[in-house]
């Protein structure tokens, strides 16, 4: 933008082709992206006006109903068929497992990897980038056997965390983030004869507080939006996360002739809930650099 | 530090054992466990269980697994329903890679350059991202049943049965699902590679009479060369690990097993069957075929360095 503007000053001929362009090209520009943004807000859109209307209306009208037509009657009907606190309550002791579990052991891998010196700390970082291409699911097979075989954690939230415990692009972000702190702050620190650990507490933690934002909000929708390792896991209903209850709701109706859809739209909503409103209130924390250097490394 | 450090030499043969600061093994070794107990472990069981005859046996008991070469291959890969499922995810994924590579370089390129509404812009794309593939196949299925709000748009243009019942558009209906909703990723990662490419390279570009779109070909595409080569790995590896899609959209991979991924076919044999063995075969073929196209991938669009 800088340079087109410096350009009209020296040719003015094509100063003039150039903003009459660039006026076109943003008028496209404006185009797609409203569009995107139609596209991917829409369906969020329908899915709330799914969920609150009395009668499934899958017609072009019954995506603008008459308010005459909504109801909250969807909710009370999910909450009948899967009890929803009880899936709220162990999405969240899943997903808080998970945080508990990255925020300490990949908060101190993340230091360790940039601020401190030691044998195998290159092997290490490769290892944290080389596990976030392994797919989870090819995983499947033997981490059955050993959790749910072997070491007898089916149903149980032990179980159900194990696998996601640390998040490997946290570690990736919290070493990133720390490697920004100036070297001579901990020297001098060291010398005063302070500790790693309350050095890492008192002064490395704070200073890299909007990366702890950052890395729960990522590490949250893991574990909350999951479906296969905690499908395989729990067989017992009172120990599903929401995204296992409902899915089962919507497998087992999708069968069945008449299709409640309002009921699956409302159960849709409540999972989905929590996390949009995470991500709206906080996206200022998620911004693409962050999530670029968490997978490149 | 020096000085400290050799005045004591026990510290001294200590340090350089394990380097500077040892600490920083005890640190991380708690993610060092997690990493090797929970991803190299299970990597190289998965491999010896799909050579040995593997059965799920009473826990504690002592049973006999003999080392049985490539049969659990040959059962695998002599399984129509296996190499469907294969042939599958190809579709799937020749739909979704290049889908997902350039709508959201276009989109990505689009919002780098917007001021207004930006945030807005940013946030809405990425919500479908973070909501869980539960919640939205629960609409999708709303959306693109029989008498759905997608046919009722396109009348009689609709296909008959309709799109998630219908065998040829079952997996480009999954195709385009999961490009959608994977599409805010991509476009973050290619908005973070786009602030690396030099503002000069487009002055330049537009000094020499480029318009928009040669510059986005001969200026943009090139300068996130990195990212491109990584979108298209992890939307490859994200695609070959297809599973709750099917599962739920297409009801376990129907009609007729037009849309049963690999994953799929492995939790039913693995899990449901009894056969975790050749479930443990397809998962290492799976994993062989996602090497080779990363290869090509990397050989192809990864250029000289």
């Amino acid at each position: 933008m800088a340079g087109s503007k410096s350009r009209v000053r020296m040719t003015p001929a094509n100063a003039l082709s150039d903003t009459k362009m660039s006026r076109g090209q943003a008028t496209l520009r404006a185009a797609v992206l409203a569009l995107g943004a139609l596209v991917f807000l829409f369906p969020f859109y329908y899915m709330v006006i799914g969920s609150l209307q009395a009668e499934p209306d899958p017609t072009v009208a019954g995506a603008f109903p008459h308010p005459s037509n909504l109801t909250l009657d969807n909710f009370a009907a999910i909450n009948e068929r899967i009890s929803l606190l009880t899936g709220l309550v162990n999405s969240g002791i899943f997903t808080g497992g998970v945080l508990l579990g990255t925020l300490v052991f990949g908060l101190l891998a993340g230091y360790a990897l940039a601020q401190l010196q030691w044998r195998g700390r290159g092997v290490t970082f490769a290892l944290a980038l080389l596990v976030q291409v392994v797919p989870f699911q090819l995983l499947m097979i033997p981490l059955y056997v050993l959790i749910a075989r072997d070491y007898g954690l089916s149903d149980n939230y032990l179980g159900m965390i194990l696998p996601f415990f640390i998040n490997s692009t946290a570690v990736v972000i919290f070493r990133q983030y720390f490697l920004q702190l100036p070297k001579e702050l901990f020297e001098a620190a060291r010398i005063d004869g302070a500790s790693e650990l309350v050095l890492l507490w008192r002064i490395a933690i704070p200073l890299v507080r909007p990366a702890l934002i950052t890395v729960v909000l990522l590490t949250f929708i893991g574990p909350w939006n999951e479906f296969l390792w905690p499908f395989l896991i729990t067989k017992d209903a009172a120990l599903q996360p929401l995204a296992v209850s409902l899915a089962n709701y919507i497998s087992t109706v999708a069968a069945s002739a008449a299709n409640p859809f309002g009921a699956t739209l409302a159960g849709a909503v409540v999972l989905a809930a929590p996390v949009v409103v995470l991500f709206i209130v906080f996206q200022r924390y998620f911004i693409s650099t962050d999530i670029g250097s968490g997978v490149k490394g | 530090m020096t000085t400290l450090v050799s005045a004591d030499g026990t510290r001294r043969r200590k340090g350089r054992l394990l380097g500077r600061n040892p600490l920083g093994l005890l640190f991380s070794a708690p993610y060092l466990v997690f990493v090797l107990l929970v991803f190299a472990y299970p990597l190289v069981y998965s491999v010896w269980i799909a050579f040995h005859d593997f059965f799920f046996a009473a826990p504690g008991a002592q049973v006999d697994r003999p080392f049985v070469g490539l049969e659990n291959f040959v059962t695998a890969l002599t399984d129509p329903a296996v190499i469907r499922s294969f042939g599958n995810v190809g579709i799937f994924l020749l739909i979704n890679v290049p889908l997902t590579v350039v709508l959201s370089l276009v989109l990505a390129t689009a919002l780098n350059r917007v001021t207004r509404f930006r945030t807005f812009l940013r946030v809405s794309y990425y919500v479908p991202y973070v909501t869980a593939s539960v919640a939205v196949v629960g609409l999708w299925l709303f959306l693109f049943n029989g008498g759905g709000l997608v046919n009722q748009i396109l009348g009689p243009l609709a296909p008959d049965p309709s799109w998630l019942i219908n065998e040829t558009w079952a997996m480009p209906t999954i195709a385009i699902f999961v490009t959608w909703k994977q599409l805010g990723f991509y476009i973050l990662l290619y908005l973070a590679a786009l602030q690396g490419v030099p503002k000069e390279l487009y002055e330049s570009a537009s000094t020499d009479g480029a318009g928009a779109v040669r510059s986005f070909f001969s200026v943009t595409v090139p300068g996130v060369r990195p990212a491109t080569v990584l979108v298209l790995l992890v939307s490859t590896v994200t695609g070959a690990n297809l599973f709750t899609e099917p599962y739920l959209l297409t009801g376990g991979g129907g009609p007729n097993g037009a849309s049963a991924s690999p994953v799929l076919i492995m939790y039913q044999k693995g899990l449901q069957q009894g056969q975790p063995d050749v479930a443990a075969a397809i998962g290492v073929v799976l994993v062989v075929l996602v090497l080779l196209i990363a290869w090509l991938q990397n050989r192809f669009a990864g250029g000289r360095d």
